[in-house]
């Protein structure tokens, strides 16, 4: 069995300057990691250096600072590749997951006709939800979703994929269930029925190791902010042979390699999909994002965030009026959603503030799931490989508070 | 934490005031948070241009509830034109409680409603 290295937690707490302030007086305890990381002292470095000593545009440049802007925005563009094991002119880099599933949405919406569908999970993300449900509106398809059975988990014996399914589009890990679907299982079902097999990867790639040649995805998508990055950097995965007959979705500088004055031929692939200055300092940022990451070893974060989480909802089961969504263990990590019975989100997140403890509270950007789950919003603390054992203990105490202040 | 939320407020929570809705109301309108889902929907019956009656079916977090409670006894006689100026300090006066700019749509939802409700049923 492969050898798993134990994280030095204290030592990697001090890469990441927030991490030691205080928040009402008390020290802060992040647990909101699925809405954003936290970024460590690299990262940030990455930023200022790019600013303090090679800012300039990239591409068509021939000076040396351009020069060097350039070689950085490439390299970032393989360093991310083969974090994902894909290659170099398969990444195309965006702002977000959100603009990374809308391209995707725009380009392959070109071939959907009113005899197609799109099948989507009931567990998704607004981002993965409604560029399909506009595209449907557009074209006439109809867009159908994989059930969740009583557990979170994807009701993968009846799905509506057929013979009309053009696309099949994902969520790798739900931002609200923590659920990780059997996206290899569902790649094939995908496949057999010659849909296209795109994955939301904006909760799995900052915590396991995802290679998309081994999941079998077509598309993937996933957002820099939520892996130790900056914010305004995403990126989109495509297999080269599907991305090479796309259309480009933003027109204009940097995406071309003629134009006259009745038409324009594309750039290759990735740059025809990478219109105008792209955010350089962003993609640069993430490349050291990702060293970090691999230095401390993707196996070990996910087995380290997997046990944490594990804890964390055996702490939360010893509650009392405490309803806790998703799977209770298995095939699920680095998040719990929960309700106090009785007690609003808001008002368990607001209270939880007052101790230092930053969790998320609302509908979570999945209001269809929310309807399924027979709930109007949730709280969910969401952990990542900085966070402690102590910091769910306070959590716990602190959760036992607020239903006293609502007795 | 127990200084947030003051015993009063969460009575208010506990048990509001004025829940619930009216029938033949001259005004009713629904409201939603879309940060949270809270929820309201507001009834009122006016004479002479004021508020005779109004209820408010309030569900959501303390602030929102209690807010909608305790507006619902202050507004209780008083005229719509008073009402349509009536702003965000006046209902954080009345909370009494330091409200964070995130809950600030929870506190004013109810009136907002309310605000709503009078010009899309009276055309006021
Ligand atoms: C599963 C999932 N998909 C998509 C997104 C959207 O990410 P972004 O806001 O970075 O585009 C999120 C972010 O919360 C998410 O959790």
């Amino acid at each position: 069995m492969k050898q798993i290295k134990q994280l030095d937690i204290e030592k990697i707490r001090n890469d990441f300057p927030i991490l030691s302030q205080k928040v009402n007086g008390k020290n802060l305890i992040y647990l909101d990691n699925s809405a954003t990381s936290q970024k460590p002292q690299k990262v940030i470095d990455a930023i200022t250096e790019y600013y303090k000593s090679y800012n300039s545009n990239v591409h068509r440049a021939i000076h040396s600072l351009g020069e060097k802007a350039t070689l950085k925005f490439e390299e970032a563009h393989e360093k991310v590749a083969k974090f994902i094991n894909a290659e170099k002119e398969e990444i195309i880099f965006t702002r977000n997951t959100t603009e990374s599933l809308n391209l995707l949405a725009y380009s392959l919406g070109k071939n959907i006709t009113s005899k197609d569908n799109v099948v989507i999970t009931e567990m998704e993300h607004h981002s993965n939800i409604i560029p399909w449900q506009q595209l449907c509106k557009r074209t006439g398809a109809e867009l159908r979703y994989i059930k969740i059975d009583k557990e979170g988990k994807l009701d993968l014996k009846n799905t509506p994929i057929d013979n009309n399914t053009k696309i099949v589009s994902i969520a790798h890990v739900s931002n609200v269930l923590g659920t990780i679907n059997p996206v290899k299982e569902i790649a094939n079902i995908a496949h057999k029925n010659k849909a296209l097999f795109i994955v939301d990867g904006a909760q799995s790639v900052p915590h396991i190791k995802v290679d998309v040649k081994d999941i079998e995805v077509d598309f993937l998508a996933f957002s820099g902010h939520k892996m130790l990055g900056p914010t305004g950097i995403g990126v989109l995965y495509g297999k080269k042979e599907y991305l090479k007959k796309m259309n480009p979705v933003f027109f204009g500088g940097g995406m071309i390699s003629n134009v006259t004055k009745e038409d324009a031929q594309w750039a290759d692939i990735p740059n025809k999909f990478e219109a105008g200055t792209p955010n350089i300092e962003g993609a640069i940022a993430l490349a050291s994002a990702i060293e970090y990451l691999e230095n401390l070893g993707m196996d070990s974060i996910n087995s380290y965030v997997k046990d944490l989480t594990t804890y964390a909802m055996k702490k939360l089961l010893e509650l009392n009026n405490i309803t806790i969504y998703g799977p209770e263990n298995g095939d699920r990590t680095a998040l719990i959603s929960f309700n106090l019975i009785g007690i609003h989100p808001h008002d368990v997140a607001q209270l939880l503030d007052k101790e230092g403890i930053a969790v998320r509270a609302g509908h979570m950007c999945a209001k269809p799931l929310m309807q399924v789950m027979d709930t109007q919003s949730v709280c969910r603390a969401s952990f990542y490989f900085y966070n402690t054992k102590q910091e769910v203990d306070f959590l716990a105490d602190s959760l036992k508070k607020v239903q006293g202040v609502f007795k | 934490m127990i200084d947030l939320y003051q015993e009063e407020l969460l009575d208010h929570y506990k048990n509001p005031r004025n829940f619930g809705t009216l029938s033949n109301p001259d005004i009713e309108f629904s409201d939603t948070n879309p940060l949270c889902g809270d929820e309201v929907k507001v009834t009122a019956k006016i004479i002479n241009g004021k508020i005779q009656e109004i209820k408010f079916d309030s569900r959501g977090c303390a602030i929102s509830v209690a807010a909608a409670s305790k507006l619902s006894e202050l507004l209780k006689n008083k005229s719509l034109s008073e009402i349509k100026k009536m702003d965000n300090k006046e209902v954080l006066e009345l909370l009494g409680v330091p409200i964070s700019p995130m809950r600030l749509k929870c506190a004013l939802l109810s009136l907002r409603a309310l605000q709503k409700g009078i010009y899309q049923n009276l055309g006021e």
